[in-house]
């Protein structure tokens, strides 16, 4: 398959908005998608992310903002005049067209002459290896080769952005997994700028470039998977990341570091925010492990196997609630002392 | 023995049972007996009846009516006035229905447009022959506008029955094809319109194979409505002549000529020709493609 024709350099929101009524599903959004580049929108669900993606499709006109197209401006125009591809959360194939019918719809709607079509279409069938079932009807195909289909589809025109919306939520987790490297396989073939929606943080660490994090229809961070996931600038990006462990404190300064209150106990920790006074530290479960000689002393309410080692939750002697990892089984009703390194645990300002 | 039986019994129940039969299956019985009394019976009778003339042998009602001009001719008149009336209300029904389905008071808009069925042919066949008449609001505003020069004829004629039949029946072929609109999953359409198809191509394209199966349905019943039309042939229409339709003929050999046997046998005639149509249209909805309307398993 070719690479991507057009000159697409860069899709630019421009601080878009959407309301339906007085709910604002969508607030002063701005963000600009690089060629080639994969962005995966996050949040949890009702946080405007699917709104964000019809948005930039043209399903949903915005209330607010603009959209740029390297230097034209699309927001007013159709679905149809945008030429993005789009991957549907139900797939949306078209029940009545075999699947050779249905990857070649967009090309035969650009009036494509038929033997382009059909070798466009071979290209693409082969791109997600589906080549023995050309002639089957979508309703004949598994759900992970219905979701090929459909990927096959969008990209088979060569869009200059290719809009994915929680495309994996309808599989099983075994074939969720195989179908995330195949999206990343075919991103890397095809190389057309992908905007992917997903409230699983796994899937958007393991396949963006850059995460955005939405809450409430805005945006709280942007950046690589690596800083969003051991730097969140935020105490709730921090929550959305896995840090289990949010505990409300207060934060003296000492040094580089702060000192904050854990479970009745005191540790140093890095500042995300200025915080000085009331403040709020938040702790991923793997880095708050079981050691011998650990300051914080919880009292082990129940924990499960994950295959490698141990994940449990504690009542502490001030009453909070932990979530640490352990290395050795622990039971329930057993007493342990945890501890953290100083640059896992992140203060914010409460 | 009673240890026997005890073993026994609960043992064709069950199987009764995987068999989709159990003491709920009762619950059918009132239905199957109002059908038999009401549908099967005076069918069977009927038939029977229409095989015993008043004289000659046993196709001999039969034979007359296919000799007739005067009887046979009203089959053609019958199909003249309801395929219209089906077609266009079938036609008219998926666009607004399409509309429809779009519409955020989509309740009181159905409410409205069913209203007609709650009237009854009689009521809708008695405001017609006034509001169509040569005095009616329709001529008046013709005449008044210019449009043309004396009243237009409307009513008494073909054209009054098909009026009414279409103003009956749309309603009914209105709610079959928004059912059928609504069951189109709306990310289909969605999905064309990325793939850069325009409304006219998405309708040609998705929406109409996905809809053609219902439509079928939704034709083989309006028709059989529409060609069981009697009250707006008598009174909209010219019942001694153009719009002589079969259920015509079989009322005044009925009450007319007192010839039961002769009406059965109309009504035979009314009912074969109503099944080769329906049955010529469920085969061709066979040829469409049949499956659920929505996409993958979402």
């Amino acid at each position: 398959m070719t690479l991507i024709s057009h000159s697409f350099r860069s899709l630019r929101l421009d601080r878009i908005s959407r309301a339906f009524g007085t709910m604002r599903a969508l607030h002063d959004v701005s963000l600009t998608v690089g060629r080639g580049e994969f962005i995966a929108l996050l949040g949890p669900s009702g946080c405007g992310k699917s709104t964000a993606l019809n948005c930039i499709a043209g399903l949903l006109p915005l209330t607010a903002g603009a959209i740029w197209l390297d230097d034209k401006r699309i927001d007013a125009l159709d679905p149809e005049d945008r030429g993005f591809g789009m991957v549907f959360q139900n797939y949306a194939l078209f029940p009545h067209m075999s699947v050779r019918k249905n990857i070649g719809f967009g090309l035969v709607s650009q009036r494509r002459p038929r033997d382009e079509v059909a070798r466009r279409v071979d290209e693409a069938l082969a791109l997600v290896r589906l080549q023995d079932h050309a002639n089957k009807l979508p309703g004949q195909l598994s759900g992970g080769q219905q979701q090929r289909v459909a990927i096959a589809r969008a990209i088979v025109v060569e869009p200059p952005l290719v809009l994915m919306d929680e495309p994996l939520s309808n599989l099983d987790a075994k074939l969720r997994l195989e179908m995330r490297a195949e999206i990343r396989r075919i991103h890397q073939a095809i190389g057309c700028a992908t905007i992917y929606v997903t409230h699983d943080q796994d899937e958007a660490l393991s396949l963006a470039d850059r995460i955005v994090v939405l809450r409430d229809g805005e945006v709280r961070q942007v950046g690589p998977p690596e800083a969003l996931y051991a730097r969140p600038a935020h105490a709730d990006v921090a929550e959305f990341m896995g840090y289990r462990n949010i505990v409300p404190t207060t934060a003296t300064l000492s040094g580089d570091f702060v000192q904050v209150t854990i479970g009745g106990a005191t540790l140093p920790g890095i500042p995300m925010e200025p915080a000085q006074g009331p403040a709020i530290a938040a702790v991923r479960p793997e880095d708050l492990t079981v050691t011998p000689d650990g300051p914080i002393t919880v009292c082990v309410e129940a924990a499960e196997y994950r295959g490698r080692d141990f994940y449990g939750f504690g009542r502490a002697r001030d009453g909070s609630e932990l979530f640490f990892r352990s290395d050795r089984r622990v039971g329930s009703g057993e007493t342990v002392n945890l501890s953290a390194a100083a640059d896992r645990v992140l203060v914010y300002a409460a | 023995m009673s240890a026997a039986l005890g073993a026994h019994a609960p043992r064709l129940r069950l199987r009764l049972r995987n068999r989709g039969l159990d003491g709920v299956t009762l619950l059918v019985v009132p239905a199957v007996l109002f059908i038999l009394a009401l549908f099967i019976y005076p069918f069977l009778y009927g038939l029977l009846l229409s095989f015993e003339p008043k004289e000659g042998g046993a196709l001999a009602n039969y034979i007359a009516f296919f000799s007739d001009p005067f009887l046979y001719d009203t089959i053609g008149t019958t199909l003249l006035i309801a395929i219209p009336a089906t077609l266009l209300n079938v036609v008219l029904s998926v666009p607004v229905a399409m509309r429809v389905r779009l519409m955020r008071h989509q309740k009181l808009l159905t409410a409205i447009l069913v209203i007609p069925i709650t009237l009854g042919t009689v009521l809708i066949a008695e405001g017609l022959l006034t509001y169509l008449g040569p005095r009616g609001w329709v001529n008046r505003v013709l005449v008044d506008f210019g449009i043309t020069g004396s009243p237009i004829r409307l009513v008494h004629n073909y054209w009054g029955v098909l009026l009414s039949l279409v103003i009956s029946g749309f309603p009914f072929t209105f709610l079959l094809t928004l059912s059928y609109v609504t069951g189109i999953d709306p990310a289909l359409e969605q999905a064309g319109r990325m793939l850069g198809a325009r409304s006219r191509a998405r309708f040609w394209r998705i929406i109409l194979p996905l809809l053609a199966p219902g439509l079928a349905v939704t034709t083989a019943l309006s028709f059989v409505q529409a060609f069981s039309v009697f009250p707006s042939a008598v009174l909209l229409g010219a019942p001694a002549g153009p719009t002589r339709v079969i259920s015509i003929a079989a009322y005044q050999a009925a009450f007319e000529a007192y010839d039961y046997s002769m009406a059965s046998a109309i009504a035979m005639i009314m009912a074969a020709v109503q099944v080769i149509i329906v049955v010529a249209l469920l085969a061709a909805r066979g040829l469409l493609f049949r499956g659920p309307a929505s996409s993958g398993k979402g």
